[in-house]
């Protein structure tokens, strides 16, 4: 009984991370699959979106909700800085340069927070309710679980807007045919846009969830080569794949630093990884035809 | 005769910055009229409407001589989407759905044409089901799941949701059953007729084009050879004996009827 209970609040933990790695992989698969472009600095997109909550709440003393819509906007206002001045101008290019640059943008934004916050780790204000939280007698610790709960809410808005809002047909219809999508008057350079800034804003959001279970330091940054295994287990340009395999790798992770120790967590994961990419290169709902990484 | 709604004059287009494929093309497409323009394959006639839509950039192509105008102006100067909400509808070959989309979705992303319109941006979904009713019945289905010829009323219907004054048609009847092809060509007609929708139709089928055509042109190797009025044309040897399959004998008799039925149906829906 007390094994069963143990197994749960470890699974439970864990679905929190899941939570955080599927939301950050809705980011990645928005910018995959309207702008094909694999973005490897999703993770510091999101820490400099931690960086910018804990600038505005710690050192200018906003009130927390006034930085957390101040942070949001400026993750958005990042996405599509990095399109219009970066990527837009590689238009065309050869996918690997384009690939090859956002290591590079990764790099310059871990630069520059250190450069404005230095390297040292930090605390991010408190934000989420911090009463633990008890499902009859199993225990959970509040911040993974309010970070699933907004994560879920966050995803299930996107889904709704992707399937209803207007915009969110022109998202999808461009991102499966680019040129029919111009023949329908759609400004599809505005797309490749919108696609950046939502998905910064999503990262900057997921920033600070991970931040407050965390704690801050430009170490965040490394969430994204989580997420990478998250995107390529579950198919680059597959939604549905990537909440599976988010919640999938952080149930996995959870439960092998548990039983096995913390240094198996990564092992875990990445011999998944290795599994997937033998048996199924293009993930586990993605489309074959597209990049086999 | 007043100014042609678009007029391409001596266009030569490079893919790639080596392979040319137009070699000075002109032709004019006048408000409301349906053109012709046929050729075999190969000759450049897809190349000639993403010339004029402005897209041959996305496939490393260039306008490298010549002009295209549309309504009066350049259309060099106009990314596509804007060509599109300015009233020009390319209706690619192939069809290009969405596949993943339903029908009413891919309408509504038809809408987009509608941006910037004086008469407020409603897509008229009535106005695509009274030309394709097959269409509401299968409105929540998803494109990719549409049979050939349902997706093309589609990709027709996608057009009409932009209410065009030129539409740019690049072969409507590929990969249709006779009976289809039929159907798709009289309801072009009747979008031409009652719409006063320009069209530049591009076609294999050279009797069908001919039939609702007013004005023809026949191209081969990124150059037109010979143009003119669809009698003309027919009552050329060389355009008879390669483009409408009608040699001394045999398949001259039942494709001229053919040909005449059509040119009846015009008559009548006008
Ligand atoms: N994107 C491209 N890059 C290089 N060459 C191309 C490209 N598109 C077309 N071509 C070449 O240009 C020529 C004309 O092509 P186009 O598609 O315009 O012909 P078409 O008249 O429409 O033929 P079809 O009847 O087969 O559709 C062909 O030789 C083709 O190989
Ligand atoms: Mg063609």
């Amino acid at each position: 009984m007390q094994g069963l209970i143990e197994f749960i609040e470890i699974s439970l933990t864990g679905l929190g991370m899941g939570g955080l790695y599927a939301l950050t992989g809705v980011a990645f698969v928005l910018i995959y699959k309207a702008t094909r472009v694999i973005n490897l600095a999703i993770g510091e997109m999101l820490m400099v979106g931690a960086y910018l909550f804990f600038g505005l709440a710690a050192g200018l003393a906003l009130p927390w909700w006034l930085a957390i819509l101040f942070a949001l906007a400026g993750g958005g206002l990042l996405g599509l800085l990095l399109e219009r001045a970066v990527i837009r101008p590689m238009l065309g290019e050869n996918p690997i340069s384009v690939f090859m640059v956002t290591i590079g943008l990764g790099s310059i934004l871990v630069g520059l927070v250190e450069l404005i916050w230095t390297a040292d780790p930090r605390r991010l204000p408190q934000f989420l309710p911090d009463e633990p939280i008890f499902l009859g007698p199993v225990f959970v610790f509040p911040e993974p679980f309010w970070s699933f709960v907004i994560a879920a809410a966050v995803i299930g808005v996107f889904v709704l807007l992707f399937r209803y809002w207007r915009g969110g047909v022109a998202l999808r219809a461009t991102a499966l045919d680019q040129g029919a999508a111009y023949a329908m008057g759609i400004n599809v350079p505005r797309v490749y846009a919108l696609a950046w800034m939502l998905a910064g804003m999503i990262a900057a959001g997921a920033g600070m969830l991970l931040g407050s279970i965390a704690g801050l330091s430009p170490a965040l940054a490394l969430f994204g080569l989580t997420v990478l295994v998250v995107v390529i287990v579950g198919g680059l340009d597959s939604v549905p794949g990537v909440l599976l395999a988010g919640i999938l790798i952080g149930w996995i992770e959870s439960l092998a630093g548990s039983y096995l120790g913390g240094e198996y967590e990564h092992l875990v994961t990445f011999a998944l990884l290795l599994v997937v990419l033998l048996v199924r290169p293009w993930g586990l709902f993605g489309t074959p035809e597209v990049e086999r990484l | 005769m007043s100014e042609p709604l678009l007029d391409i004059a001596n266009i030569e287009v490079v893919y790639n910055r080596a392979v040319q494929v137009l070699r000075g093309l002109s032709l004019q497409v006048p408000a409301g009229e349906i053109v012709a323009l046929l050729g075999s394959n190969g000759a450049g006639k897809s190349t000639t409407l993403k010339a004029v839509s402005n897209v041959l950039s996305l496939e490393d192509g260039e306008l490298t001589a010549g002009r295209i105008d549309y309504a009066g102006q350049a259309v060099s100067a106009r990314p596509p989407h804007q060509l599109v909400r300015d009233g020009m509808c390319h209706v690619m070959e192939g069809r290009r759905v969405f596949e993943e989309l339903t029908v009413e979705e891919n309408l509504v992303a038809a809408g987009y044409a509608l941006t910037g319109r004086s008469d407020g941006g409603r897509v008229d979904f009535d106005l695509v089901y009274e030309y394709f009713p097959r269409l509401h019945e299968r409105r929540r289905a998803l494109a990719g799941y549409l049979s050939g010829g349902e997706q093309q009323m589609l990709a027709i219907g996608r057009a009409l949701v932009g209410r065009p004054r030129l539409m740019l048609l690049d072969e409507p009847s590929l990969g249709l059953s006779p009976m289809l092809v039929e159907d798709i060509f009289t309801i072009i007609g009747r979008i031409n007729a009652e719409q006063g929708v320009a069209m530049l139709l591009v076609e294999q089928n050279a009797s069908l084009a001919l039939a609702l055509a007013s004005y023809g042109y026949i191209m081969e190797s990124g150059r037109v050879v010979i143009d003119g009025t669809p009698d003309k044309l027919m009552a050329d040897d060389d355009v008879r004996e390669f483009y409408l399959g009608m040699g001394e004998q045999g398949g001259e008799q039942r494709s001229y009827r053919e040909v005449k039925h059509y040119k009846r149906r015009k008559r009548w829906l006008s």
